[in-house]
């Protein structure tokens, strides 16, 4: 049973976004992708200051077993990049949700409202 | 739903995570695929092969029928119990498949690959139709496959004290029939091993037993990057039926003495040799973080000229490795694309890590 924590909102491809005080939002993926890649061994993550539009693949995440895109939830500029976890990738599997990917600017923030929340995201996993 | 073995509910009792690996629902995993390899690798652990196919030969010309089947001769095996790796090949010299081969008491055992299960059986029954001998599918057995440094050491701790003694002295390729029990000395991770079929019967109160005993179960992730370390090729991704032997490190399981024996494939692979091998299986070593996959390009030289069998990451290195068919003059360095970029990578012998020491 994965954990879902109420305060964030997900995308259907399975990355948790969340709202933080100052307007920006922080990226990472959750519980159930995780635990579905099992053990997380490569991080390619987006680059500082690119543009991404909410669905697009924008990085990727291998497993010892696969690759899997990443996709951006919602659409804005990228403002930081959690580039020490490219150095400690298992730690995806560890904390999903503190071992986040990247922080954005949105562009345009009402999307936030459109990814699932909490039960919606338990009702596709 | 696939095909089981008769430990399925054992594996998820055991917390497995299952998949469809050639038809058969096996385990991937019971927690982490790395902390299982490195379980193997510095301790000991237990692998369900049960899928694998075990077939029994008997009859009264059962050498000279396995003399026209196999790549390597089985009148090599001199005692009861002796053991040697092997291959099926068709007329072209492609590789039907790979097989361990023991000889018994009242034959020969070939245990050979799941995948290939059900064209080994066609293939053996119609050779069989030319020699006094018969073939057996034995589903009724178990294997297991207990690997890595204290396998013999944790085992002995469970068995009769006759068969402790007997798994302690037992060679690499070595085996013993005692019963209904065969144990030998082989295995697929490049660890020290013993490997045990038993009547099905018996398999879920041994492996209880096992775990018991403190031997942790792996599931078939960690086998595939415990034999990807090893060098050991794995069929239907570095082996198949257009793949020679002469190009995939497997040309020590061809006899070609005496050179009167006529198995199948021989007139070919001799063609081959004449004619030069101009192919060869290598070691990749990816010095930067990403993970190599089979079937990704190699570019030797600015050309694109080879492909990668198969790859994986490398939890003893902590890099990604692969096993690649490239050009027989290939240097040690090449370059491979991940997701239309490329990548140096270094060339090595086949065989990253064995006995738990890294080799490259």
């Amino acid at each position: 049973m994965s954990t879902i924590p109420a305060d964030l909102r997900y995308a259907s491809t399975h990355e948790w976004a969340r709202l933080e005080t100052d307007g920006t939002v922080t990226v990472g993926i959750t519980d159930h992708a995780q635990e579905a890649l099992g053990d997380i061994v490569f991080l390619e993550l987006p680059a500082l200051d690119s543009n991404l539009s909410a669905g697009q693949p924008i990085g990727v995440v291998e497993s010892v077993k696969a690759a899997s895109d990443i996709h951006a939830p919602i659409s804005g500029t990228v403002i930081a990049v959690n580039d020490g976890l490219t150095e400690v990738p298992e730690g995806v599997n560890t904390h999903p949700y503190q071992s986040w990917f990247y922080r954005l600017q949105p562009s345009n923030p009402s999307e936030l409202q459109q990814l699932l929340d909490a039960d919606g995201y338990q009702a596709i996993c | 739903m696939g095909l089981r073995t008769p430990l399925y509910d054992m594996h998820l009792a055991l917390g497995a995570k299952m998949v469809d690996f050639n038809g058969w629902d096996m385990p991937l995993h019971y927690g982490s695929q790395v902390e299982e390899h490195h379980h193997v690798r510095k301790e000991c652990g237990v692998f369900d092969i049960s899928h694998m196919s075990i077939f029994d030969i008997q009859g009264t010309q059962t050498q000279a029928f396995l003399q026209h089947l196999l790549s390597n001769d089985v009148a090599l095996l001199d005692a009861i119990g002796r053991a040697q790796h092997s291959l099926l090949l068709n007329e072209q010299g492609g590789i039907i498949d790979d097989a361990m081969v023991f000889r018994t008491d009242s034959g020969y055992r070939l245990v050979s690959n799941a995948l290939t299960r059900e064209r080994v059986q066609l293939w053996l029954e119609q050779h069989a139709k030319n020699f006094a001998c018969s073939v057996r599918w034995r589903n009724d057995l178990c294997l297991f496959s207990i690997q890595g440094p204290l396998a013999r050491q944790r085992l002995a701790s469970i068995l009769s004290s006759s068969r402790a003694n007997l798994i302690q002295t037992l060679e690499h390729h070595d085996a013993v029939i005692d019963g209904d029990w065969l144990i030998s000395c082989t295995g697929y991770t490049g660890e020290d091993g013993i490997e045990i079929m038993l009547p099905a019967k018996q398999a879920i109160d041994f492996i209880n037993e096992l775990v018991g005993a403190g031997i942790a179960p792996i599931g078939i992730g960690a086998r595939d990057t415990l034999r990807l370390e090893a060098g050991f090729n794995l069929y239907g991704f570095d082996t198949n039926e257009q793949v020679s032997p002469l190009t995939a490190n497997m040309g020590e399981l061809i006899c070609w003495h005496p050179e009167s024996r006529d198995f199948i494939g021989r007139n070919a692979l001799q063609v081959q040799r004449d004619n030069g091998i101009t192919e060869k299986l290598v070691g990749l070593v990816l010095e930067e973080r990403g993970v190599l996959r089979a079937g990704q390009p190699v570019r030797i030289n600015d050309q694109i000229t080879g492909v990668i069998t198969s790859g994986s990451f490398s939890p003893t290195l902590g890099k990604a490795i692969a096993l690649a068919r490239v050009p027989m003059d290939t240097g040690d360095r090449g370059e491979v694309e991940i997701r239309h970029k490329w990548f140096p990578v270094r060339i090595v012998k086949p065989r990253f890590v064995r006995d738990g020491k890294i080799l490259i």
